[in-house]
């Protein structure tokens, strides 16, 4: 499978409008931008250029600043993630348990590496820092599905059910 | 009145381990047998028995019930509430004895603890101020208004000797005092740390999930003393739960008066407004969380000026972790003596640690400063798991280091665990048996930190890569004993020339291994061997033909087609083929698969 990296932006005029609801909102809160980011990731599920455009005009700040805030922050996804999005959790309680090698089947199986979505936009795969579920180590999460206690073996089943 | 409670946690660890539906289910139950004026189920915050989870407690007995599901519910509602029965075979094994069942604070794992910061988590439901201020909650707040002077509160809190639970351990008197000048007269801010990024760790989480109150209240109280009008709650992202309970907290906090204007009467107003992170552990470092919460990416600045001095918004700002928080109104109400009369000579009070890794009860437990390695361990955590033997526990995450068996019998406090190379940290407590590899754990926290470095200043940003890229080399087998000196020596400059406390505590993983295990290294470079069969390049898998009985799972589940052999005939791995992925190991029922 291939990989997705950039794709056309799709926003529709009801997005922009809430969006420019939302800075409307915050713009005179100290420290309104990343508030202000968040929000735009929720509504778009993504922060393309357009939308850093947009928060720039409005705020009249340069779009070298938000880009610099978008990038900064692994939370701010530049690209559009899958509609399953898994994320296998990489702590160290997770990894002393083996969720390092969970997270290798994953990128095989799925063809695809941490961060990226397969190219018919199902899967997304990321690694990420303790959902704080270490008492079910090894973790990872599917949308807001947990599965804990998990071992290599039962990966095919558990990707089977969003197929 | 109800004649049970029946609290169900609601931590991210059960609800993880559908303790929501549980509590659907019991609503159903209890409906269906004409309960629900006699029993009420409470949503709670974390037990710490997460391992176990989800978990249950029905009061007044005090019966834990633990791994309960879903399909538990119907018995667990018509034998207990309903005829008084017990349902054995769901109570947490460790309170079953010969004596009958024991109540949950009579086990081994809660006995030894101490709570004070996690005193309300698993208690209350965290949704409630009313069963907060049930508690004794907003008490300090209002004692502290009516009846205490700002320096009154600052001299107190010195006295109690709480020192930062976020890893430092500097003292929270005395930062409150250094931003206590010229009060009234200048803008201040109070911000809370909730950006609890070591992974492994979730005390935080925990307190804001299970007693969300508490942080508000301290805050409040530390806002009176310095003379700020503001607070900030600076919360990962990634806890949802928590994030949600703060605002639930909030806003009843602001409709009973607790926060706003003129609290309790007085003059003294105060408000806090939450601030999410975005995923940044160098956040977590206070000039780069007061960065972050100004809108920018999240770069820490040069100290001094302490944030004491300028901070937030170039402002007097003093920021506690919610631990440290959790602590405050407890001291208020008790007196300074009472707090300093727990733990050792420098450290006073409970540390909460969570124990995770390879240890029978995962979760958090809180401990009073001075218990030794063993106790937490051996006794609260219950061992290690498989009869396998206790390797090192690792402290402090990517800041820490590692403690090896021979410090087992050390006191836990700040200056113990730094004068044997790890610290306190934020309180994760890994532990690691035999099979895990050090070098290999060391390469891990490297990654942690090449990963989070932000990039600012070059021994971090260049350094650490240049760490992990010689940690690569030595468990990819071709390293020198050289090399092995180099990293040392590297070590030492990067933890004297970063700018903060991320770079000079980066080094802290490989600098505690290589002191406590150099042979493991030396092992993994002189004999290109790796002793717990992790490092991939390092170890083949074999399959033992006296073991072997051809069944032919292993062939078929391997995923590069790297294992030959007939149906009933010993098979054989391909070792230009296998990618030690480890499921034929897995998947084999004789043990006949071995790394070699």
């Amino acid at each position: 499978m291939a990989k997705i990296k950039s794709v056309p932006f799709k926003g529709t005029k009801e997005q922009h409008a809430e969006l420019l609801a939302t800075i409307e909102e915050l713009r005179d809160e100290k420290g309104c931008l990343m508030p202000i980011m968040q929000k735009a990731q929720d509504i778009y599920g993504y922060l393309p250029y357009e939308v850093q455009k947009t928060i720039a005009e409005e705020l009249d700040i340069p779009i070298e600043k938000v880009y610099g805030v978008a990038t900064f922050y692994s939370q701010f996804n530049l690209y559009p993630k899958g509609k399953y999005q898994i994320s296998v959790c990489l702590g160290t309680a997770c990894y002393v348990k083996g969720s390092g090698e969970i997270f290798n089947q994953l990128q095989r199986k799925l063809g695809i590496a941490g961060g990226e979505c397969t190219a018919d936009g199902k899967f997304s795969l990321d690694a990420c820092r303790c959902v704080g579920a270490c008492g079910l180590a090894p973790v990872m999460m599917i949308n807001d599905e947990v599965y804990g206690r998990l071992t290599p073996d039962e990966l095919d089943d558990i990707l089977a059910k969003y197929e | 009145m109800y004649r049970a409670h029946v609290l169900v946690c609601g931590g991210t660890g059960c609800t993880s381990s559908g303790s929501a539906k549980i509590i659907d289910r019991l609503h159903e139950e209890l409906k269906k047998n004409d309960l629900t004026n006699e029993v009420a189920v409470v949503k709670t915050g974390c037990h710490g028995l997460c391992a176990e989870g989800p978990v249950m407690v029905i009061y007044p007995e005090a019966v834990f019930y633990s791994r309960v599901s879903e399909e538990d519910v119907p018995e667990i509602v018509s034998e207990h509430l309903l005829k008084g029965r017990i349902v054995k075979r769901l109570v947490y094994r460790e309170a079953v004895s010969e004596n009958g069942i024991e109540s949950l604070n009579d086990t081994v794992f809660y006995k030894k603890q101490t709570r004070i910061a996690l005193r309300n988590c698993g208690v209350i439901n965290p949704e409630s101020i009313d069963e907060y201020i049930g508690t004794g909650g907003y008490e300090a707040l209002g004692k502290v208004l009516t009846t205490m002077t700002p320096d009154d509160v600052i001299q107190t809190i010195t006295d109690s000797g709480l020192r930062g639970r976020g890893g430092a351990g500097f003292p929270t008197g005395l930062k409150w005092k250094f931003a206590s000048g010229n009060r009234g007269n200048v803008q201040k801010y109070v911000c809370c740390n909730a950006d609890e990024g070591d992974p492994g760790a979730f005390m935080d989480r925990s307190v804001l999930e299970g007693d969300p109150h508490v942080v508000l209240e301290a805050m409040a109280i530390a806002g009176y003393a310095i003379g700020a009008d503001q607070g900030y709650i600076y919360v990962r992202a990634e806890y949802p739960i928590a994030v949600e309970r703060l605002r639930i907290a909030i806003g009843q906090a602001r409709e009973y008066g607790l926060l706003g204007k003129n609290i309790f009467g007085t003059d003294f107003s105060f408000d806090i407004d939450l601030r999410l992170g975005a995923g940044a552990f160098v956040c977590g470092e206070e000039t780069a969380l007061m960065t972050s919460i100004e809108g920018n990416r999240g770069e820490p600045r040069p100290r001094p000026p302490f944030p004491a001095v300028k901070g937030l918004f170039q402002s007097p700002t003093i920021l506690n972790n919610v631990e440290t928080w959790a602590n405050i109104p407890r001291i208020i109400l008790n007196g300074p003596e009472w707090f300093a009369s727990m733990g050792t000579a420098k450290s006073k009070g409970t540390k909460v640690f969570a124990l995770g890794g390879k240890i029978n009860n995962t979760g958090l437990v809180e401990i009073p400063m001075g218990t030794t390695l063993r106790t937490v361990i051996e006794e609260i955590g219950g061992g290690i798991p498989n009869g396998k033997k206790f390797k090192a526990a690792q402290t402090g995450g990517p800041s820490g280091g590692c403690i090896p068996a021979e410090h087992f019998d050390i006191p836990i406090d700040y200056d113990n665990l730094l004068s044997i190379g790890s610290m306190m940290g934020s309180g994760g407590l890994i532990v690691m048996d035999e099979d895990t590899c050090m070098v290999d754990i060391a390469k891990f926290f490297l990654q942690f930190t090449v990963d989070e470095s932000c990039g600012k200043c070059t021994p971090c940003r260049v350094g650490t890569k240049r760490l992990l890229e010689m940690l690569e080399k030595i468990t990819d087998g071709r390293a020198t004993m050289d090399d092995l000196d180099k990293l040392e020596e590297l070590c030492y400059y990067i933890k004297e020339n970063a700018q903060c406390g991320l770079g000079q505590t980066a080094p802290n993983p490989v600098l505690s291994t290589l002191r406590y295990f150099r042979d493991e290294y030396v092992e993994h470079v002189v004999n290109k061997r790796c002793p717990a069969g992790v490092c991939k390049k390092l170890v083949t898998y074999k399959i033992d033909p006296e073991k072997c009985r051809g069944c032919t799972l292993c062939s078929r589940n391997c995923p590069v087609n790297a294992i030959n052999g007939e149906a009933k005939q010993p098979h054989v791995i391909d070792l230009a083929k296998c990618i030690k992925c480890g499921t034929c190991i897995e998947k084999c029922r004789f043990d006949a698969v071995y790394i070699d």
